[in-house]
């Protein structure tokens, strides 16, 4: 069989791929424009894939080594605080970054350039032999895959030959006579499969990377009874993409009604594990002004102005209120603890800067089913609201708000302070179950826990690209499919004029690629022609 | 109820180690008995033998499957112990699945929500795609690889794994957790045919390159081709079911943590297999690659998916963080 004939319906392929023929060797002098010519060879090689490919394994590992800043920023902070030296390092090197980092974007750039640099003629060698010819009849057939022959009366050779171009056709083939032979070839779609897959991981990157820069994510705590309105101000923390821009912000609003919890109950192994969230909120937008009560929980984002929002935390906010020697109130709040276990034990900071005799400030523990150890010491046993207890260690002093450092609310610079409470102080920590009020230390005032109400954390998610990913990532598997399962194969049948007056028939297929099927198919071939033969008109 | 289900499903999952471990000595005896029989009748019929071990290596074009026929010549037939060790395998699987799902109704849930879980489930699947293979091609010979990996898996899960039945957290309360899972692990049974076919590929490999007979058992698995086009297949449907895997699993974290790729630790391990397998799949598509090195590759991408089950979710931070441990 000679492959000049064959060059027009083979896909095409890069030169070191394994059926493809050896490249030559010799090289001429190259100038400028061959020397760009042959980069771009290597480049768009099957060598260079695999290589890119490879490459691209290892680079994503350290990932997940090192924390990174995007997933895991507090961890990068560990690293920080535990040896500066190497954390120094490691940042040099991206480390904390990876996905972001020069060097891996240098893999998957090139591993993307090389790919659009293999399907482009690929895709347009495809498009030519879509429209071409199925190749000549290889003069001897049975040195090819699957050869049978057999031998059948009541027909000529004309016949035999229509009505084998008939059988491939109804068998999904495209047909060609050559003489007293019938030429096939059948399975163009694992090829488009082929193509397609790749141009789809394309489309995914430019849709990922699309995505991130004119998308944003923001946080949002809000605690029951309030409200959040989506616009800039309103955030506790927001991530813009690089093209972000305001306007994408669309006006809406969403109340917490109740955060409501379910726990196990009858499950001692899992006792008090929490089962089920439900945020209860009323969303208000410029379609229902009036309000739509909906909810969200884990797993059930709420889809709502171009915005998906996801419940990703909740814990307690005490309502926490601060009168002054006088009894004027100076602060009352709803303060978001932030939980520190699974009984939700947690913590969280009051800054008062004004209306005391000096700047309060003040680290609390909530315990929101507290009881007492050995030692004395309070401990939560349950998450729910079950004995709710607040404690507070007091510090006076500088509470550093008007430097212009932005400072957490959620930390207390203590250095600088005077502790008036707690642990390393005379006076133990105030104490204080729901209602409770306490007399401060040095005639400072008084601090009361009205209550206690339920918070929810939402992240907030603007991803314009989203569903295209979705739309890419899906065609990518049906290309992967058609092209990893359909058999690209050909078929001949030739017809010579038998020695007793009937029709001598031989049959034979060659593989283009993974085909274990090949030799049942042309078995099948030549049944279905026998069969065909035997009732005419059929 | 519960406690009582799931004791019932522990003592299963004690029964069916127990009948694969036979199962495994079974099958390892048997490769022996043939190795000892083939040196008996290298002894008496050496010309004979060498001639047909040495008409092993394929030259055929690629992509061209060798004939069936030519792959079974030579085998032995099937012998008294490995059937044995097969029945015993089988009955095994039988006794795992219904501990499998007595777990399953124990929690009422599927029961793939911890480490624990997933290992039996995951065990339970492997032997089941290994039964179900034979049904398309023998690969019986595998049987020891397989008994003694499933007899392996249940031991360090009971002993190092186990948890209590304990409800679902609420951020795996999704069809995804049955979709998503279930699919990776029928990804994994494959990759684990896979990577066995591509290590005795390279055995066979070797000694064919070195044209001596070798360890006789080899003389009862197909050739280095053969095997080859075998280990690929079985793994291009484990490639397919591990996309498959990687898409529910962004669907997935969109809806649990809002977000569809975040660069999580096991998200990272899922890609890197992916790729990896992405590599292989070329590699056979390479010169200079295909046969031994496309089988390294196999193996290391079935390691990956060992590694990235036990060290990654045992020791590496992340939002994944379901053991149950
Ligand atoms: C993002 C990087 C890439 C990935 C994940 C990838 C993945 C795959 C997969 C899964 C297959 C087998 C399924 C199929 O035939 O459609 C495949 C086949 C193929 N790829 Fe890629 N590929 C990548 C880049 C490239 C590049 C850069 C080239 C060009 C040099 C290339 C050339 C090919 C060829 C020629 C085949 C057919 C192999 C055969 O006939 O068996 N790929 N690729």
């Amino acid at each position: 069989m000679s492959r000049s004939s064959d060059t027009v319906t083979d896909p095409l392929r890069p030169d070191d791929y394994v059926g493809s023929a050896a490249p030559t060797v010799n090289q001429p002098k190259l100038g400028p424009l061959g020397y760009l010519r042959f980069f771009w060879r290597q480049l768009t090689s099957m060598r260079t894939a695999l290589f890119l490919l490879l490459l691209l394994a290892i680079a994503a590992i350290p990932g997940s080594l090192v924390p990174q800043r995007s997933a895991d920023p507090n961890g990068v902070q560990t690293y920080y605080d535990n040896d500066v030296e190497l954390a120094r390092v490691l940042d040099f090197f991206q480390l904390f970054d990876v996905y972001g980092s020069v060097w891996f974007s240098a893999v998957y750039l090139l591993l993307f350039i090389s790919l659009i640099g293999c399907v482009l003629p690929r895709t347009k060698h495809h498009f030519q032999a879509l429209r071409s010819r199925p190749p000549k009849t290889p003069a001897r057939l049975q040195r090819l895959e699957g050869f049978r022959t057999q031998e059948l009366g009541g027909t000529d050779v004309a016949g035999a030959v229509a009505s084998a171009d008939q059988v491939l056709r109804r068998a999904g083939y495209r047909t060609e006579r050559y003489g007293d032979s019938v030429s096939a070839e059948r399975g163009y779609l694992r090829e488009t499969g082929n193509l397609v897959f790749h141009s789809a991981l394309v489309g995914v990157l430019i849709c990922v990377g699309l995505g991130g820069g004119l998308g944003y994510t923001g946080q949002k705590i809000i605690v029951e009874g309030q409200s959040f309105t989506n616009t800039l101000l309103a955030y506790d923390s927001f991530n813009p993409g690089r093209w972000f821009g305001e306007e994408t912000l669309n006006p809406y609003r969403i109340e917490l009604d109740s955060l409501d919890v379910e726990y196990e109950e009858q499950n001692l192994n899992a006792y008090g594990q929490p089962l089920d969230f439900t945020a209860n909120v009323r969303v208000y937008d410029q379609g229902a002004p009036e309000g739509v009560d909906s909810t969200i929980k884990v797993n059930e984002p709420l889809r709502e102005g171009g915005n998906d929002i996801y419940l990703l935390g909740n814990g307690f906010a005490p309502t926490i209120t601060v009168r002054n020697a006088d009894g004027d109130v100076v602060f009352r709040e709803a303060v978001p603890f932030l939980p520190q276990d699974a009984q939700l034990t947690s913590i969280g900071v009051v800054k008062v800067p004004d209306g005391l005799s000096e700047q309060l400030g003040m680290i609390g523990f909530f315990y929101p089913t507290a009881s007492e150890l050995e030692t004395g010491a309070l401990a939560s046993t349950h998450p729910d609201l079950r004995n709710p207890v607040l404690t507070l260690q007091l510090y006076t002093g500088d509470l550093q708000l008007d430097d212009g450092i932005p400072r957490s609310v959620y930390a207390l610079e203590t250095d600088d302070m005077t502790q008036l409470t707690g642990r390393g102080t005379d006076i133990e920590s105030l104490v204080l179950a729901e209602g409770d009020t306490v007399e401060m230390p040095n005639g400072l005032g008084t601090v009361t826990f009205e209550q206690v109400d339920r918070y929810v954390s939402l992240d907030i998610h603007r991803d314009p690209t989203q569903g295209w990913v979705l739309i890419f990532a899906v065609l990518a598997v049906a290309g992967l499919l058609t092209s990893l399962f359909i058999p690209r194969r050909r078929v001949w049948i030739k017809a010579t004029e038998g020695p007793d007056g009937g029709v001598r028939l031989e049959y034979a297929g060659l593989a283009r690629g993974e085909d274990p099927g090949l030799e049942r198919a042309v078995a099948d071939v030549a049944e279905r022609h026998r069969k065909a033969l035997e009732k005419p008109g059929a | 109820m519960t406690e009582t289900l799931d004791s019932l499903s522990l003592v299963g999952v004690y029964s069916a180690m127990a009948v694969y471990t036979i199962a495994f000595i079974c099958f390892t005896l048997d490769l022996a008995q043939r190795a000892a029989a083939r040196t008996k009748v290298t002894k008496e019929a050496s010309e004979r033998v060498l001639v047909s071990a040495g008409t092993v290596p394929g030259r055929h074009p690629i992509g061209h499957a060798k004939p069936e026929a030519s792959a079974d010549a030579e085998r032995s037939p099937i012998s008294k112990l490995e059937r044995v060790g097969f029945s015993l395998t089988a009955l095994a699987f039988a006794v795992h699945l219904a501990s499998v799902i007595l777990r399953g109704i124990a929690a009422s849930r599927v029961p793939w929500a911890n480490m624990f879980e997933f290992a039996i489930t995951a065990t339970v699947i492997i032997i089941g795609v290994f039964l179900a293979v034979q049904v398309w091609r023998d690969l019986r010979f595998l049987g020891a690889y397989i008994t003694g990996f499933a007899t392996l898996a249940l031991g360090v899960a009971t002993v190092g794994f186990y948890v209590d039945v304990v409800p679902l957290p609420p951020a795996l309360q999704s069809v995804w957790l049955v979709i998503h899972v279930l699919v990776a692990i029928l990804g994994t049974a494959f990759f684990a045919l896979g990577a066995a076919l591509s290590v005795v590929q390279l055995v066979q490999a070797r000694r064919e390159g070195r044209g001596t007979a070798g360890p006789s058992w080899l003389q009862r698995v197909p050739d280095a081709e053969t095997l080859e086009n075998l280990a690929y297949r079985v793994n291009v449907v484990g490639f397919v079911f591990w996309t498959f895997t990687l898409i529910a699993g962004a669907v997935w974290a969109e809806r649990a943590w809002g977000r569809y790729w975040g660069w999580d630790t096991k998200e990272v391990w899922t890609f890197v297999i992916w790729v990896l397998f992405a590599g292989y799949i070329h590699a056979r598509a390479t010169r200079g690659w295909r046969g031994n090195r496309a089988a390294w590759l196999a193996i290391v991408g079935f390691s990956a998916v060992i590694f990235n089950f036990t060290i990654v979710n045992l020791f590496f931070k992340g939002l994944h963080a379901y053991s149950g441990l």
